[in-house]
């Protein structure tokens, strides 16, 4: 299997001028954060009819209604306010970074002739474009979640600078070991999974900011004005999750099948098959917790937060530190 | 006796409730993770020992917890056995639950429908009767229950979504399927390694002892085995010119199972990685491969022994290999003669050699340019201290003791030769590559596949139906001007916790108001023609 040098090069290029866009959406969204000085009381939102324009009080701080968890710009404004335009161009810009990082991995595989996601640097990317395809959609069906933006581009910028700097891997074919059709379900599944447990992540921590301050106006009070009702993160958590865990599952348990031709043993509870399978029970943890009466909210968001970070020390920690079976998916 | 009753009773609802099940759950997710974090002697006994040297203090506290043997230890078990109990606990009461509940008629109307998180009212001319049925015929797919209240209202409880609960116990049923499969696999199954010489080397599943290493289940006893035989005719490796990667392992096998093995027949294959060899009860897996150096030693008396033993791989990009070759001097019966004379040929094997000065590396993986740098050892190799001994390397306590002393250093090419002091000469000849295979058996793992699945599509099931409910209350209206008309009121809840069935209610109010109207109209035309 050739590599194709020029074709790897222009999806290098591409790969920074995905980030460059990002970073570019990134600050688009903090100016309209900064932009946002109030978190607007939800009850006179609604009844003023338009209190961005008429500018509610900074301080104000109304308890959240009851069944009433309108969101005061959704409810609120026929008229964009400038913060809303500098997000809606961020989401533009976003659309257009993803168009080019998607190019970027098409052109990697095709380079090489394979799957693009054979190493960690290729998995890296292909995670955080599922990360940004899903929070576009999550934008698109909610639009109360544009404020969220730079606390979803935030972490998915981290980790695209990561994979394109300390994990940079030149294009290559694949290993003896990772040749099987077997990459194409397995991995896509757990890029898939990934990429949206980090929204879902990011949702549940902001909802746990989010639902501190309505329950004590001074915690994270600059940083809680900002976001949308808790309602409306616990919603784009949950649902991710909902998505995830099954396409999880599933990765796994393709996972089991691969190892079963490849290494001899479906389960061997290799470093990164156990901590698989620990985050997997942690977000089958989330979901009873969803069904546990006491456990509903807090806790259950904490628990999905604990789900992320499992998920993150799998990618990283384990890749690099522990070496296990895995380890060949390898860096550099 | 009541009193133990009742405590049994409560621990019995404490263990299968879901708090329970819960705490459980986070149990067993801290209690893998050590699993994971130290090294396991399950997939690496020498990571332990070199842990175990590197932390005095804390390594004989965390052997005696088990923290080396994660998965095999008591508490870990402990939690998963406490948590399928539980599950048991949980899953049977919920079955019968459901069991019974499928045959129950939905539930009916709620008083004020208006309260519901989702709801509509509108004003139709027909009669309840009328309403109640047209709604009907939109319910398609729904369970329904049509009743008539004392006021004269008449309702509609719909229900869908049943297949959830089945979806859900489908689930949690699986799991404890997978559990039992998982167990049963460990109890019969085994796995064995060996290494076979490319070269017509021959492995057959005779018995413990014809493998370098055996992992047998706790019912397995070595005996018994299926038998077949397998044999390594060559070995081809393919590798990437300017980066040295292997782009791919082939080794060519011929093997016979029972029926051939009576009838004297082989059959041809082809062993690669990622695809193993399937036999009836057995796999036969390519693991790895490396390079057995053949020596030849000439003694005194100008009788000859060539040995062929694998090298093992230091460096897995270049393949630079380690080992020792051991040899007995031919015809010497008196046991104190031959541990004065054994010789032990030890050192490095570069398969392209290259020199750095006179230090021996390896530049590539492919047997191009093979070269030995070795150290030839005289004296006792230490066969007989009853210790076990590694067939690649010499026992070093016996070199520490001086009785094993190191009579020559030389590199060598194939063909090249070298002297000892008393006449013995060692000749390098050139190398035999060797293939490292694995036997696995697991009567069980299919069942484990098939409960997978289960708990997939039953997760499937469950996460995306939503059990919901949809009411209609057809009142007649009352006041002047509203004769014959009459009030409808329509109401939804989900009973799950996912959001979303808004947009489902949305469109079913509209379906049903829609019909209405339709009816209505009609209706209103048949009686303007017939009057
Ligand atoms: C091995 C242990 C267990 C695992 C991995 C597990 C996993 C899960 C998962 C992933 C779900 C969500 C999917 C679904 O709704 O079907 C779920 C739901 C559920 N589980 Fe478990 N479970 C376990 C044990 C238990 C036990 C012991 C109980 C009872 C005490 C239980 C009761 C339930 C109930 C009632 C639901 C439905 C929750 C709802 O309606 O959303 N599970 N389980």
């Amino acid at each position: 299997m050739p590599v194709h040098v020029t074709l790897a090069t222009y999806s290098d290029w591409m790969y920074a001028a995905a980030l460059v866009i990002y970073i570019g959406a990134l600050l688009l969204h903090a100016a309209q954060l900064a932009g946002r000085k109030a978190r607007l009381p939800e009850l006179v939102g609604v009844a003023a009819g338009s209190a961005e324009r008429t500018g509610a009080p900074a301080q104000a701080e109304a308890p959240v209604a009851a069944g009433a968890p309108a969101d005061p710009v959704e409810a609120a404004a026929p008229g964009i306010g400038r913060s809303e335009r500098l997000g809606r161009m961020a989401v533009s810009l976003t659309v257009l970074g993803a168009l080019v990082h998607a190019g970027s991995l098409l052109l990697r595989g095709l380079a090489v002739e394979r799957v693009p996601w054979g190493n960690m640097y290729e998995f890296g990317s292909s995670i955080c474009l599922v990360a940004v395809v899903t929070w576009l959609v999550v934008v698109r069906r909610e639009p109360a979640v544009l404020r969220l933006g730079a606390f979803v581009l935030l972490p998915i910028v981290i980790l695209l600078f990561t994979s394109g700097t300390l994990l940079y891997t030149k294009a290559a074919p694949l290993m003896p070991a990772l040749q099987s059709y077997w990459i194409v379900v397995h991995v896509s599944a757990a890029v898939i999974a990934s990429g949206v447990l980090l929204v879902a992540g990011v949702a549940s921590l902001l909802f746990l900011a989010r639902s501190a301050n309505d329950r004590d106006g001074d915690r994270f009070a600059r940083l809680a004005r900002r976001l949308p009702a808790a309602g409306v993160l616990d919603r784009v958590a949950y649902r991710g999750t909902v998505f995830a865990f099954p396409v999880w599952t599933f990765a796994i348990i393709t996972g089991a099948i691969w190892a079963e031709t490849a290494w001899g043993r479906y389960w061997g509870w290799d470093p990164k098959e156990t901590v698989a399978f620990v985050a997997w029970v942690i977000y089958a943890g989330y979901l009873h917790a969803r069904a546990t009466a006491g456990w509903r909210n807090g806790r259950a968001a904490w628990v999905n937060v604990a789900g992320f970070a499992v998920m993150v020390f799998n990618l990283f920690f384990v890749n690099l530190v522990v070496a296990g079976l895995h380890s060949y998916a390898g860096v550099g | 006796m009541g009193e133990a009753i009742g405590v049994l009773r409560n621990t019995w609802r404490g263990l299968t409730s879901m708090r329970t099940a819960l705490v459980l759950l986070f149990l067993l997710a801290l209690a893998a993770l050590p699993g994971a974090l130290l090294p396991q002697r399950s997939l690496n006994a020498s990571k332990v020992d070199e842990y175990r040297a590197q932390h005095p203090a804390l390594g004989p506290i965390l052997e005696r917890l088990g923290a080396f043997d994660v998965f095999a230890s008591p508490w870990f078990a402990a939690i998963y056995l406490l948590l399928f109990v539980s599950l048991v606990g949980c899953l049977v009461p919920r079955t019968l639950d459901y069991a019974r509940s499928a045959r129950a008629r939905p539930v009916g109307t709620p008083r004020n429908l208006a309260r519901l998180p989702h709801h509509r009212a509108a004003t139709v001319g027909l009669t309840p009767d009328e309403v109640v049925e047209t709604a009907n015929d939109r319910l398609r797919g729904w369970r329904v229950e049509r009743r008539v209240e004392a006021g004269g209202a008449h309702t509609l409880s719909a229900e869908k979504g049943y297949l959830r609960e089945v979806g859900n116990l489908v689930f949690h049923f699986a799991l404890l399927a997978l559990l039992v499969a998982f167990a049963v696999g460990k109890l019969f199954g085994y796995e064995g390694q060996v290494i076979v010489l490319a070269n017509g080397g021959q492995f057959c599943n005779s018995g413990l002892l014809s493998y370098d290493s055996f992992r047998p289940g706790l019912r397995v006893d070595g005996t018994d085995l299926d038998p077949f035989c397998v044999r390594v005719d060559g070995f081809t490796a393919d590798y990437d010119e300017t980066t040295g990667q292997a782009r791919s392992f082939s080794a060519d096998l011929a093997y016979q199972d029972a029926a051939d093995i009576e009838g004297g027949r082989w059959e041809r294959s082809e062993l690669r990685v990622n695809h193993p060899l399937r036999l009836a009860g057995d796999r036969v897996y390519l693991l790895g491969h490396g390079y057995a150096p053949i020596f030849t030693v000439t003694f005194p008396d100008g009788q000859q022994r060539t040995n062929t033993i694998q090298w093992r791989p230091m460096d897995p990009q270049t393949l630079l290999s380690e080992g020792a070759t051991k040899f007995d001097p031919p015809g010497v019966t008196d046991a104190q003669q031959r541990r004065e004379r054994q010789l032990a040929v030890t050192g490095l094997l570069a398969p392209t050699a290259f020199f750095d000065g006179s230090l021996l590396t390896s530049s590539f993986a492919e047997p191009r340019d093979p070269a030995v740098a070795v150290d030839v050892l005289r004296g006792d190799l230490g066969n007989d201290s009853g210790r076990g001994q590694s067939i690649f390397t010499v026992d070093q306590s016996m070199v520490e003791t001086g009785r094993l002393v190191r009579v020559a250093r030389q590199n060598l090419r194939p063909g090249e030769e070298l002297t000892l002091d008393d006449g013995t000469r060692v000749r390098f000849d050139g190398v035999e590559q060797w293939a490292s295979l694995q036997v696995s058996h697991d009567p069980a793992q299919l069942w484990v596949l098939v409960s997978a699945l289960l708990v997939l599509a039953g997760l499937g099931v469950s996460l995306t139906i939503k059990r919901r409910r949809f009411w209609v209350r057809a009142t007649p209206a009352q006041g002047h001007d509203l004769d014959g008309r009459t009030v409808v009121e329509l109401g939804g809840l989900a009973r799950t916790d996912q959001a979303g069935y808004g947009e489902e209610f949305a469109r079913l109010a509209t379906g049903v108001t829609t019909a209405l109207d339709e009816r209505a109209e009609t209706e209103r035309d048949a009686r303007c023609r017939s009057t």
